[in-house]
């Protein structure tokens, strides 16, 4: 049963990791705005994509 | 914004439309491999008895077509697509994305050319061999290496909620894949884990649950997050529902892989564990769901007529209903009647038909129309595809559930006498036969719906014009701290102590890799003294119902009920498996539970078993195994094996090599003598020699589960007794 220790210490490594990943986050700013990230993924490829208001949003 | 400093730069399409290819080609196989053996499950000689060809070979073959193969390359098909584009960079590596495709294509080639000639470790969704297990490594840390260098590389300063699931999946199955794949080679093709009994088991579901958690929900929720939005052309319903979604995902979902091996002999405090943070699941799976559905709100009108949002909508909604079950699934109660039982194979073919198959498709439909700069050929195909895909579905999984609780129920079944209703294991797997007939219904419409879908996909391609590298334009990211590597190590270098705590953290890891292993092998002494070592003959056996897959229908884990001890006998304890490399519980009793086969039928009997098994159990859909009797027994390889398992911590004394095929043959020609003062010689014609595969397969049944009974030893009548038992560790001797 020795090895449910290694277990939780590879899991307990994993959430580590994310809660650096986290904090790193939280500090970089990657949290700050919860809105325009959401619409700007709707905007993309200027090649394909030439529709007026993508370009409007872009030139903002 | 100046343009001048506007950067422009080209996604890698080419790298998107191999993926995509992969994916559904491989895809249309693992189904049809599906479909042979749920047919297998009706008529037992479909194909005929072809060893390439038999059940529990095809069946791992099937598992890891569709994980790794079908979702595995939807998974890169997805990420290749969205992170450039979420990042405004192409992927850092052309080579690297090549070097991942073409690897993981030949992973899953030499997956074809070892599970169904029976290399296969048994664990389940990691059956691949040792060599296999390095390949599979080296590529996924390329793959790893190949997005954060992307990531770094970003324009954009924002990672997207879809970036953190591509993160989570990497960081998450490389841990993973490594902890439960630590095994010693005996042969090119042949290894033992490290761990035994118990402990593999636990190994193996903290990986087994794992898997599903982070290779076919985590990434798939990243490619919801993105395709969404994008085919529904709104943003996401709550960007702050989303971020919540992630971080508690990836914090809970870590520690519920205990509710796989409930009522074993894992300490109830570890199944506690499981089972409560099972039931927190349900919270941010749901609260996922949920933000993916409401993302609709407003535009339910146009999945009327988009076949990419039906595919969204219904993987998304098949995505709700499997995160419901799963919790469920890991209450007690809940557990002891649906494990073992059909129900399971129910509920993953719900998440991987319409979770993971309708998110593929989805994308499909969503980027080959974009990457060839033209229309979907037919819309109206596409909407055919999507209601055989879901109709397939809906016969597949709920007939299993239909005779998943029929055949559990009638397992627990007792008469007023207190005596077992249906004490004929057979007679509860004719009463579901109906439902494996409708379960292939199912399976076919579904590949019937995948074709018309392969073939909507062609002729899209056909009338659009590939474009290999589209062009895009974007800022670079004006504060230089983002995105570079040098500056988090000049800051740690300014501050020793974190930097101190770092360094004792990777040593830590390092020196759990060298000492854990150690101190498990130490940890394996026995607590049965009754419980020996497998001789010589009974290894070769064992690691034929390995190479056979025996345990994808044959669980050898009686659990404490009082159904099953009436049936099997004495529950399962730990203590007897502390030899098992690996352990061989097994997850679904399509055929009763082995562990106290041994010594219940003559070793005629399972000559005639083997050779035909309707013979003895007339309705029986096991397959028959006349290779048995014709192909030799691995004997050269068993030196090899004994030093491998005496590496792992079986205590063989040292140079029992030499010894080991006296040992082999005595007792061989011990059962053949047997066999012949019987009447058993031959079987059809076919004469029945020491060094056949059979007698070593009826050599390792018959020692099944008898050791704790204590009133045999098995090494009792071999040549090399008197030193075997010299060398074995004092708390063996009686």
């Amino acid at each position: 049963m020795e090895v449910i220790y290694m277990l939780i210490g590879f899991s307990l490594l994993v959430a580590l990791i994310f809660l650096g990943l986290f904090f790193w986050a939280v500090r970089s700013g990657q949290f700050d705005d919860q809105h325009t990230p959401s619409m700007r993924v709707l905007f993309d490829q200027k090649s394909s994509d030439k529709k007026t208001n993508n370009q409007k949003h872009r030139d903002e | 914004m100046s343009s001048s400093t506007l950067e422009t730069f080209h996604y890698d399409n080419d790298i998107v439309r191999k993926f995509g290819v992969a994916s559904l080609a491989w895809g249309l196989i693992g189904f049809i491999v599906g479909l042979t053996i749920a047919l297998k499950l009706i008529w037992p000689d479909f194909l005929g008895f072809i060893p390439e060809l038999s059940y529990g070979r095809l069946r791992p073959l099937h598992t890891n077509a569709v994980i790794f193969a079908f979702a595995g390359n939807a998974i890169f098909y997805g990420v290749y697509y969205s992170l450039p584009r979420l990042t405004k960079t192409p992927m850092w590596s052309q080579m690297l994305s090549k070097i991942h495709f073409w690897g993981w294509q030949a992973i899953i080639v030499s997956a074809v050319l070892t599970l169904p000639f029976g290399f296969n470790t048994s664990k389940e969704y990691a059956e691949l061999e040792w060599p296999i297990d390095i390949a599979i490594t080296i590529i996924w840390v390329i793959f790893g290496i190949n997005m954060i260098m992307t990531i770094m590389k970003r324009r954009e300063k924002h990672l997207y909620v879809a970036i953190w699931f591509y993160i989570a999946t990497f960081v998450t199955v490389a841990v993973l894949h490594v902890v439960n794949s630590f095994e010693v080679p005996a042969t090119l093709l042949k290894s033992y884990p490290i761990y035994a009994g118990v402990q593999d088991a636990l190994v193996q579901w903290w990986y087994g649950h794992n898997a599903v958690a982070f290779f076919l929900t985590t990434p798939f929720l990243g490619i919801m997050y993105y395709f969404i939005p994008k085919a529904a052309n709104r943003p996401i319903f709550s960007y702050r529902l989303s971020i919540v979604h992630f971080w508690s995902l990836i914090f809970i979902y870590i520690w519920a892989g205990p509710h796989h091996l409930l009522y074993t002999a894992l300490p109830g405090w570890a199944q506690a564990l499981g089972t409560v943070f099972s039931l927190m699941l349900i919270a941010p799976s749901w609260g996922g769901m949920l933000n993916g559905l409401l993302t609709l709100r407003g535009a339910w009108d146009r999945v009327r007529e988009d076949p990419v949002l039906k595919f969204l909508v219904v993987g998304v909604t098949a995505y709700g209903m499997v995160t419901f079950e799963g919790p469920m699934l890991s209450i007690a109660n809940v557990n002891a009647i649906a494990h073992y039982s059909d129900y399971i194979i129910g509920h993953v073919h719900n998440g991987a038909l319409l979770w993971n198959g309708g998110l593929t498709f989805a994308m499909l439909y969503y980027i080959t129309p974009r990457i060839y700069k033209t229309k979907l050929y037919s819309v109206k195909l596409a909407n055919i595809h999507f209601w055989f895909a879901t109709l397939g579905a809906i016969f597949y999984v709920i007939p299993m559930y239909w005779g998943g609780i029929t055949q559990s129920l009638m397992w627990k079944e007792f008469t007023s006498e207190g005596l077992l209703q249906y004490p004929n294991f057979l007679e509860t797997v004719t009463q579901i036969m109906p439902m494996y007939g409708l379960r292939a219904i199912g399976g076919t419409l579904f590949i019937i719906g995948a074709s018309f879908g392969s073939y909507n996909l062609w002729k899209t391609a056909r009338q659009g014009s590939f474009l290999p590298e589209e062009e895009d334009e974007a800022q670079p990211i004006i504060d230089p701290a983002a995105g570079t590597t040098e500056k988090w190590h000049r800051r740690l270098e300014g501050r020793p102590l974190q930097f101190t705590a770092l360094t004792l953290v990777v040593i830590l890891i390092g020196g759990i890799v060298e000492y854990v292993p150690t101190a498990l092998i130490d940890s394996n002494v026995p607590t049965i003294a009754s419980v020996k070592p497998y001789t010589p003959l009974e290894i070769e056996g064992r690691d034929i119902y390995i190479a056979e897959g025996c345990n994808n229908c044959h669980s050898q884990m009686i659990r404490p009920f009082r159904s099953e001890t009436e049936r099997y006998g004495e529950y399962s304890k730990a203590g007897e498996f502390v030899y098992d490399h690996p352990f061989l519980w097994g997850s679904k009793r399509t055929g009763p539970d082995l562990h106290r086969i041994g010594g219940k039928y003559p070793d005629s009997w399972h000559v005639r078993h083997m050779y035909d098994p309707t013979s003895t159990s007339p309705g029986s859909i096991m397959p028959a195994y006349p290779w048995m009797f014709t192909q030799k027994a691995d004997l050269e390889s068993i030196p090899n094996r004994i030093s491998a398992l005496r590496t792992v911590g079986v205590p063989y004394a040292e140079g029992y090599e030499e010894l080991a095929m006296r040992d082999y043959r005595a007792q061989a020609d011990d059962i053949v003598n047997g066999l012949k003062q019987n009447g058993f010689g031959e079987i059809e014609g076919i004469e029945i020699t020491s060094d056949s595969k059979i007698v070593a397969m009826i050599a390792y049944l018959q020692r099944m589960g008898i050791d704790i009974k204590g009133n045999t030893n098995p090494w009792d009548d071999l040549p090399s007794n008197e030193r075997l038992r010299a060398n074995f560790k004092p708390q063996v001797e009686d």
